[in-house]
């Protein structure tokens, strides 16, 4: 699976150029320092060998590492962002970006949808990835989960997304932050349905995405050492005028909260849901 | 009340001349009471074309008026009657959420509100509308009371956004915000949210989901704070003007956007101008939605309210490996 290429990358792969990892021949460990071989910390699902950091995934490298080999078949790959807007920042427009985000990720959008099944049982899915535009929601997010949830509502079978994002996303304006509402009115029907919802947190999980669909799971799940909270860091900080203390806003932060209902380790991710879709449904 | 706005600059003068005029009372002599007639013409007629052409950093301004009328002022002058309720049984009272049965016009409904306090000592008080969760936990807790009794709930919205402090996530912050849009997105009785100043973000969504989302004039409703957004995209939050141009924040351009259902019009120069004249509008706006809501079934209400929020969100199609943009 690993091509090995010329460049070493270090530190966090997913703000590194060749982002998707593959290629790497070594990689840095941000939290232990640790060297990690790439063909190792592949094989290893991309977690620190050493300190057992979870690297962030790939939305496809996430589907791989969750669903049955072969299961899954996208829908609604072809949705994509508009600038309803005509926003423009510091003199770059909006449309300039996402063309920027589409070239640099080979993605859509920042989250990739469908159906597939874990240990033979089939759900509907959506995986976000941070890679475009920090995973934040606008309109299309909001479109591909919302018909990922009527997914599961038409052919009765659960409902899985995992979360990776940084909040709404501030170009769509408040078409962003309606998209909360649109995912959350949906779940609403998917629960007076009866049909279960899965929620995966994963690093990170911040601001509208936690504030709407990712806390309104039936079961709340987060890998290990997640950023997981309504605010970063960086925000509270701000917002207290103090620093925080390290780990702080985490997965295991949330879970001693009784926020979030598990941490589970990436290897074991695809067990356990399996063993959750047969209690549940 | 002087004009203080930086963009009110042009009425001063004006206004200064006029006042002393005025205050020469019964001594006027007669070309002068036709000049201070003329002024006071003018000076009408200029602050209604200034405020006609708000851009949206000048909404912000006027929106978030020391003087601007907040949530308690609209409950006095609205409200036959009001009965606050606090606390979330869970954990404690947010007094920035104020909230608890009333009437209007003699119909029954249910309040929830977001107040910001007035002077320094109501400010700390009132956490200056920044809600805990224990402020949306209490909102969550009286709509299902509303949805009890049969009150169709009216929401309030002045807030600069949900408290994001270390507390508030240990309490559950985003919880609390994400188990109202669940609630409220089919919560069995008629539901109105009126922007009253700022709508600030998740911490305004929390208790805006409605069948009509109902804003004044010279009000904003924005996905975040103009600064944060600065912040965020230009790394400098002193881009605030710039941000909150980008994101079309003011009611007027929402409105344009087909994102709101109403402007609720304010008085020449702003709501704090005339506080009485303000509460009068919206109590007009409010009546006529209520009786728009009223005869509809159940089924009705809440099927309409679903497809006002699935419909809201624009995107398009790529064909082929180009991405070609087109609105659907």
């Amino acid at each position: 699976m690993v091509k090995e290429a010329a460049v070493p990358s270090t530190g966090q792969t997913w703000t590194q150029p060749g982002m998707d990892g593959i290629g790497n021949v070594a990689v840095k460990c941000p939290k232990c320092k640790e060297i990690l071989y790439g063909r190792d910390w592949e094989k290893n699902l991309r977690v620190c060998s050493r300190c057992d950091f979870h690297f962030k995934l790939t939305a496809y490298a996430r589907i791989e590492l969750l669903v049955d080999r072969g299961s899954f078949v996208e829908l609604d790959a072809d949705i994509i962002s508009i600038d309803p807007l005509n926003f423009v920042s510091r003199s770059q427009p909006y449309t300039a970006k996402l063309g920027e985000e589409q070239n640099t990720t080979n993605l859509h959008e920042a989250v990739v949808s469908g159906h597939a099944t874990i240990e033979k049982k089939p759900l509907a899915l959506a995986v976000m990835d941070f890679r475009f535009i920090g995973g934040s929601m606008g309109s299309v997010v909001g479109e591909k989960i919302t018909r990922t949830i009527e997914l599961g509502i038409e052919r009765r079978i659960p409902v899985l997304i995992v979360s990776a994002s940084g909040g709404a996303r501030m170009q769509e304006g408040l078409y962003s932050l309606m998209q909360m509402v649109k995912t959350s009115a949906a779940l609403a029907k998917l629960g007076e349905a009866k049909i279960p919802y899965f929620s995966l947190l994963t690093d990170p999980t911040v601001g509208g995405v936690t504030a709407s669909f990712a806390t309104l799971g039936d079961v709340i799940i987060a890998e290990p050492g997640a950023l997981v909270g309504f605010a970063g860091p960086r925000v509270i900080e701000g917002f207290m005028h103090t620093k925080l203390p390290e780990g702080v806003v985490s997965s295991e932060f949330a879970l001693q909260h009784g926020m979030i209902d598990a941490v589970i380790h990436r290897r074991d991710l695809r067990y356990e849901l399996g063993r959750l879709l047969n209690l549940y449904f | 009340m002087p004009y203080d706005l930086e963009f009110e600059k042009p009425l001063v003068e004006l206004e200064k001349k006029m006042h002393a005029l005025q205050r020469k009372g019964d001594h006027l002599k007669a070309d002068e009471r036709v000049q201070l007639q003329h002024m006071e013409r003018e000076l009408r007629w200029r602050t209604e074309e200034i405020y006609k052409n708000l851009t949206s950093w000048q909404t912000v301004q006027v929106a978030r008026h020391k003087d601007r009328p907040y949530a308690a002022d609209y409950i006095r002058l609205l409200c036959d009657d009001f009965f606050e309720l606090h606390g979330d049984r869970v954990f404690g009272d947010d007094h920035a959420v104020m909230a608890g049965p009333a009437k209007l016009d003699g119909q029954k409904v249910m309040l929830i509100c977001q107040q910001k306090g007035r002077d320094t000592k109501e400010k700390v008080f009132r956490n200056f509308g920044i809600s805990h969760p224990e402020g949306y936990r209490k909102a969550h807790r009286l709509m299902q009371q509303a949805e009890k009794f049969g009150l169709p709930v009216i929401c309030l919205i002045d807030t600069s956004g949900a408290s994001p402090a270390l507390e508030d996530e240990e309490r559950g912050q985003a919880e609390a915000i994400a188990a109202n849009l669940y609630l409220m997105a089919r919560l069995q009785v008629p539901i109105l949210a009126v922007v009253i100043g700022e709508g600030g973000s998740g911490g305004a969504l929390a208790i805006s989901v409605a069948d009509r989302i109902l804003m004044l004039e010279h009000s904003i409703y924005a996905v975040a704070s103009p600064e944060a957004a600065a912040s965020i995209l230009w790394r400098d939050t002193s881009f605030a003007p710039q941000a909150a141009e980008a994101m079309r924040i003011s009611a007027r351009e929402l409105y344009r956007l087909g994102l709101i259902d109403e402007l609720v019009p304010e008085p020449p120069g702003g709501a704090h101008r005339n506080q009485r004249l303000a509460a009068a509008n919206l109590k007009a706006v409010l009546l006529k939605h209520l009786a728009e809501l009223k005869p509809l079934s159940l089924d009705e209400l809440l099927e309409k309210r679903y497809r006002k929020f699935r419909s809201i969100g624009k995107h398009g199609k790529s064909v082929g490996s180009n991405m070609l943009r087109a609105n659907t």
